[in-house]
């Protein structure tokens, strides 16, 4: 079966002429296959959001290979192969809440009717159905992001990567808003990539859990999760859940060490 | 929905003091006995408003011609401009910094040479003040709301692989738009000044800025003050129309919401 996401000996630094470069990712190796959900977590400055970044093609890679769907990063870009979610929803001030998810439908020019058509239909799924006509700034946090989700699932992208989607919410609303996210990928069999810094977060939604450590920024451990579906708020309290999340935040304590000696 | 004594709440502080200044006023001078040529009662003034009201509307006219015209061909050409720096950024760097120093020169300055060049009865002459009083606040905060967009937007745009033309269409404009609205307003005013003050500077005899002058300087005072009042109710009546259309236009952003 072909990877989703492929990256070998990947390399990303940042730095002008005549200032010392900042290695922000070291000898990356990552293989994705088709829907798996993966997490990438560590500290700030571990390049995980430089990583999701490569992979949408929204900063280049410095060498190495780095593959979505078998294709050079940017040509799956040019090819909407992927969706993307940042930790704000970045919502359109002047279109509604419909118009904001038929917005990357406009642009790959599908037809007025289908791509309302199909707006109702990812509003549907995060549950915002009686909110169409509504603006953003009408909307709680939370729902904002689900206009966000809504919208990068719009075009059936193959590819969701999302960068601390739920970073900017509380404790319930993020619970809630994993238990949702879980439901929607199950329903519409999306490969996910996904940074964050919360461990249970990452534990709850995850087929496996990318560990990264800073300073150079690289993979330290990868994690597999094999926590029985469907996945809800009894999931969180199993004796297994502890122990998942026990083994991630000793990975990224060793990942620290590591840099340390 | 605003209920009546919510709207009466919040009109009422303002229509008192408005008619407290007017009383006061009216006392004042009755009082200390104020010359009339110093300044006139209001309702001296009042009773020449309506004696004077349709000479000075049939000056009035020109007047607002002029802004009118002057306000399209300033404020259009602000908006091409930006649009275009908005294309060719090597454009906008040569031209904001020049944009910004001319837009803190008193235009007004100008206008015994505009009435030089284009002769003070021309209408040209006030045209040309009022498109160039227009012009540089118009374009400076359009090139403004074409550039300040969030970053995360471009970047969003940007995944989708989308087309330049494209994220000027739907993100650059649209984020441009209350800015224009706020400028619009400012030049609303600026229009009007620069018709009445250039024309203070020399302009046909049927031109508000003429009458005002003229009565003036014949110490017909209360007749100049009724003009000085039209020509404050058509800036209003000028910005009130522009605060229209914004609500028509951007009913999504909070300016228009919040009111």
């Amino acid at each position: 079966m072909q990877s989703v996401v492929l990256l070998k000996n990947v390399n990303k630094s940042f730095g002008s002429a005549g200032r010392p470069t900042t290695v922000a990712l070291k000898d990356i190796n990552l293989e994705i296959g088709p829907r798996e959900f993966i997490s990438l977590i560590g500290p700030s400055g571990c390049g995980k959001s430089t990583l999701l970044r490569t992979i949408g093609d929204l900063i280049e890679v410095t060498s190495g290979e780095l593959l979505v769907n078998g294709k050079p990063a940017r040509q799956a870009r040019i090819n909407r192969e992927y969706g993307m979610v940042f930790q704000a929803p970045v919502l359109f001030e002047w279109r509604t809440v419909l118009k904001n998810v038929e917005l990357p439908l406009e642009i790959m020019g599908v037809p007025k009717t289908e791509r309302t058509q199909r707006a109702r239909a990812m509003l549907k799924l995060v549950e915002l159905q009686n909110f169409e006509r509504h603006y953003p700034w009408q909307l709680s946090g939370g729902m904002q992001q689900r206009v966000a989700i809504a919208r990068a699932l719009a075009f059936r992208p193959e590819l969701l990567l999302m960068d601390e989607p739920f970073g900017a919410l509380d404790e319930i609303t993020r619970e809630r808003m994993n238990a949702e996210l879980l439901r929607i990928w199950q329903e519409t069999q999306t490969t996910v990539v996904f940074v964050t810094h919360s461990i249970p977060e990452a534990v709850f939604l995850s087929t496996r859990v990318v560990v990264m450590s800073a300073r150079p920024g690289r993979i330290s451990d990868i994690i597999p999760i094999d926590l029985p579906y469907p996945r809800n708020v009894e999931t969180r309290e199993h004796p297994h859940f502890f122990e998942l999340v026990t083994t991630v935040r000793e990975a990224l304590r060793k990942g620290e060490e590591m840099r340390e000696t | 929905m605003i209920t009546g004594a919510l709207r009466f709440q919040r009109y009422a502080p303002p229509l008192i003091v408005f008619f407290a200044v007017i009383v006061l006023w009216e006392v004042l001078v009755d009082l200390l006995n104020i010359q009339r040529f110093l300044l006139p009662a209001p309702s001296v003034i009042l009773e020449a408003f309506f004696r004077t009201f349709s000479t000075i509307m049939s000056s009035a006219a020109y007047t607002i011609r002029s802004a009118v015209i002057g306000f399209l061909i300033g404020a259009g050409t602000g908006i091409l401009v930006a649009l275009a720096t908005a294309r060719w950024t090597t454009i906008r760097e040569g031209l904001m910094p020049f944009a910004i120093a001319l837009n803190s020169v008193p235009i007004i300055a100008f206008a015994p040479i505009m009435n030089n060049w284009f002769g003070s009865t021309n209408p040209m002459s006030k045209i040309m003040i009022v498109a160039i009083i227009t012009f540089f606040p118009m374009m400076i905060n359009m090139v403004r709301g074409l550039t300040l967009v969030e970053p995360a937007k471009l970047e969003l745009m940007h995944s989708y692989a989308t087309a330049p033309f494209e994220v000027l269409t739907k993100v650059r404009i649209p984020n441009s738009l209350p800015y224009l609205f706020n400028a619009l307003k400012v030049c609303s005013t600026l229009a009007l000044i620069g018709a009445i003050v250039g024309e203070y500077f020399g302009g046909p005899r049927e031109s508000l800025g003429v009458y005002i002058l003229q009565e003036a300087q014949l110490f017909r005072f209360d007749n100049a003050w009724a003009a000085i009042i039209i020509s404050a109710l058509l800036g209003i009546a000028f910005y009130l129309i522009i605060l229209a259309a914004e609500r028509v236009a951007i009913p999504w952003h909070v300016s228009v919401e919040k009111r």
